[in-house]
């Protein structure tokens, strides 16, 4: 069910409840939390880092994004960006944030 | 070698009276305590005895395990809160996942399995349509098993979610809607008590700090959207002992009795030994939570008020049952095992529905073979 | 019960049988192995059924972990069921280790690791290495300490199937076997006692050196694997990389970018050994 709403607000989890391990092409992430071992390609692992600790929507993250990351188009990217958050929701990565 | 389960009772009630222990009788132990899925609990209880080297080494393993579990447990109840969001109604976990997200010492090591939840009955079509929606499957596509399970039992069919291979049980009652006593899920749904936002530690945020987004938190949450409950604590003892020995065939007692101990324990005062006896007669479980009360004390030590204690000329085969267990793992007493199963079966149907499940079963039998 | 206990690596099992049977087998195949007092784990052959004692007995395969549906097997193969339990006893229940699905074998206390699905002939390879100046460390199971890193024996019997077995009669005509098991649902079944280094030694882990993939029944070929695919790899082939948590992941992951890993494709131990020499020259 990856609703993916632009204006949806998400939270990531704080830097220390993951440990990224980056790999060749591809990126793990161990969640504490959960005990899963999750296997990412770019830009999940950057997403994740520039969240930080604030609740933020698709267009926020892509242009916090966009200064160190080529990600197309202004509107392109806030819709592959909300498009990733809805599934790191799923994942529990990222949480949406209620009543907003 | 020990004859029965008394080693293992006797290890968690008193943890030095492993002292004495040789290589072999720790092997015996170790076995009981596997066989009847107490290890962890046991290991937590042996944590700070001065145990032989190689027998702490395989403690050691057994709480590596039960941290696995716990933390298992704990993400499968807070996925099912995360699909559950937008749900209204309360969400009540039940038995091991309660217990470990409660704190309660009954959590510790404690083996866990499937998550249990309790939902109210009428919003049965909602949850299961926002958990499918989250990723849960049915386990078994088989009409009659389902049409069974949603006219007779006392949970929806299993669902299993399809990339973290973790089963939920969805519970709307406590025992079958065919059992003969019928404790009152509704009521134990009323008095459940949120549970703190411990589960979210890791995340560091609950919505009540989320929601200072839009204004300040309310506590405790105005509608507990998002949020887990558990059973209050006298409806969580008569919770434990339905499924002890209300429902099942005593498979598993020796465990169920040592939550009960341990809840008990924990709950124990004035007001909890009055508020008991009230719930219990409430959900027609005077008598099962009597005994179950009786027992923890015979066999765990559990402190019990004076009003509580006596004894009953059945509790002895109760308790004969529950420590039926070899110093190999294996299961003794087959006779009194038999009685104990024709007794679940007799306990949870009618005798003609009971005839009429064993004849379309046995007719599937002879259809696939 | 008839009751025989055996150490083997660091493990301790406790096998208690119905049948004195397939314990005489395992006292006399085990015999140069340590018989420890206390046990990590049990494991019970017992009838399947109230009359399988006697009448075309079979063996339930049981113990402290068990699966639900594992079907019996016929007496006569009562040494490959106690076998078996043991395997499944490491699977379900160590924890103190990282548990890979894989053969080893040692030479100057670094260590070659080879993993891959049934058939892929790893654990033929790891006796035919055994036989050929390496130390044998095991042919089911590698252990990972997750404080130091290191690869642990476990040097259970080699279980060699259908040709494997009279492969290895030709190569090491010295070494002590087990009856034969034929219709077993593996095939053939033979088992064989590791070389008396490897019993010996048991106990002495070393650092892992290099990874490979073994498969048999294809011309020869070496493929470089990437790390990320190592890792994916690897926790399909590890029994408990989910229950060790936070620890599975950071010995998997120091493992994965410490050791070089190849996948190499053989047709015949001869070749296959071969290519392992000039890899291990080369990369280890």
């Amino acid at each position: 069910m990856a609703v993916a709403d632009p204006q949806t607000l998400y939270l990531a989890e704080p830097a220390d409840a993951r440990i990224v391990e980056p790999l060749d092409m591809m990126t793990l992430i161990y969640q504490r939390r959960s005990g899963i071992t999750h296997m990412v390609g770019e830009p999940v692992p950057q997403m994740l880092e520039a969240m930080g600790g604030d609740a933020v929507d698709a267009a926020t993250l892509a242009a916090r994004l966009a200064a160190s990351f080529d990600l197309g188009g202004q509107e392109d990217a806030a819709a592959l960006i909300a498009e990733r958050l809805a599934e790191l929701a799923e994942l529990g990565l990222v949480e949406r944030v209620a009543g907003a | 070698m020990s004859r029965d389960a008394m080693l293992l009772v006797d290890a968690l009630r008193e943890p030095a009276s492993t002292c004495g222990l040789d290589a072999q009788g720790w092997a015996a132990l170790l076995s009981m305590a596997r066989a009847e899925r107490l290890v962890g609990t046991l290991a937590a209880r042996l944590a700070s005895e001065a145990v032989p080297g190689r027998v702490a080494q395989t403690l050691a393993d057994a709480r590596t395990d039960a941290g696995y579990q716990r933390r298992a447990a704990l993400w499968e109840a807070d996925c099912a809160r995360r699909a559950l969001a937008d749900y209204d109604g309360k969400v009540v976990l039940l038995k091991g996942t309660a217990y470990v997200a409660a704190g309660l010492t009954a959590g510790e090591g404690r083996h866990i399995g499937d998550l249990d939840i309790l939902v109210a009955r009428e919003d049965l079509p909602q949850v299961e349509a926002a958990l499918l929606a989250a990723g849960w499957e049915w386990v078994k596509p088989d009409p009659y098993d389902d049409a069974y399970y949603r006219d007779h039992m006392h949970e929806l069919p299993p669902l299993i979610h399809r990339t973290r291979d973790r089963m939920i049980d969805v519970h709307h009652t406590i025992l079958p809607l065919t059992a003969r006593r019928t404790p009152d899920a509704v009521g134990m749904m009323v008095d459940a008590v949120y549970l703190p936002s411990r589960l979210r530690e890791g995340l560091g945020v609950g919505p009540r700090s989320s929601i200072a987004v839009s204004g300040p938190p309310p506590t405790p949450p105005a509608s507990g959207r998002g949020e887990l409950c558990a059973l209050s604590q006298p409806d969580m003892v008569c919770h434990s002992v339905a499924h002890l020995l209300a429902d099942g065939e005593l498979d598993g007692g020796l465990r169920n009795l040592w939550d009960i101990h341990c809840l008990l324990s924990e709950f124990a005062g004035a007001d909890f030994w009055t508020q008991l006896r009230e719930r219990a007669s409430h959900h027609q479980l005077a008598e099962p939570v009597g005994r179950a009360v009786r027992l923890a004390h015979q066999l765990y030590g559990t402190e019990i008020p004076q009003d509580w204690m006596g004894q009953h000329w059945q509790d002895r085969y109760y308790a004969a049952r529950m420590t039926a267990r070899d110093g190999w793992g294996r299961q003794t007493r087959k006779l009194l095992r038999l009685a104990f199963y024709i007794r679940s079966h007799w306990l949870r149907m009618p005798p003609l529905m009971l005839a009429r499940h064993l004849w379309v079963k046995w007719r599937k039998g002879q259809a696939s073979a | 019960m008839h009751e025989f206990r055996v150490q083997v690596g660091p493990a301790a099992f406790r096998i208690g049988s119905a049948w004195r049977a397939p314990i005489a087998q395992m006292a006399e195949l085990y015999r140069d192995y340590p018989h420890p007092d206390f046990t990590d784990f049990t494991v019970r052959l017992e009838p399947a059924g109230w009359l399988r004692r006697w009448l075309r007995p079979s063996v339930a395969i049981g113990g402290d972990y068990m699966l639900p549906d594992a079907a019996p097997l016929p007496l006569a193969q009562g040494l490959l069921a106690a076998e078996m339990a043991m395997n499944l006893q490491m699977a379900l229940g160590w924890r103190r280790h990282l548990l890979l699905h894989a053969s080893a074998v040692e030479r100057d206390g670094r260590v070659l690791v080879m993993t891959g699905q049934s058939g892929s002939g790893k654990s033929t390879l790891s006796a035919l290495l055994g036989a050929r100046g390496w130390r044998f460390m095991g042919d089911e199971f590698v252990l990972l300490d997750p404080e130091s890193g290191d690869a642990v024996p476990f040097p259970r019997l080699i279980s060699l199937k259908n040709s494997a077995i009279a492969a290895m009669q030709a190569s090491a005509p010295d070494a002590r076997f087990g009856p034969l098991l034929d219709g077993t649902p593996k095939g053939d079944i033979r088992h064989m006692v590791p070389p008396s280094d490897a019993i010996a030694r048991m106990g002495q882990g070393g650092a892992p050196a290099l990874l490979l993939f073994p498969r048999y029944g294809y011309p020869g070929a070496v493929r470089e694997v990437a790390p990320g695919e190592t890792f994916m790899r690897l926790t399909q082939a590890s029994t408990n990389y989910v229950a060790l948590g936070e620890a599975g992941f950071t010995a998997l992951t120091r493992f994965v970018t410490s050791v070089p890993s190849r996948a190499i494709d053989y047709q015949s131990g001869e070749e296959a050994v071969a290519l392992v020499e000039k890899l291990w020259e080369r990369l280890a």
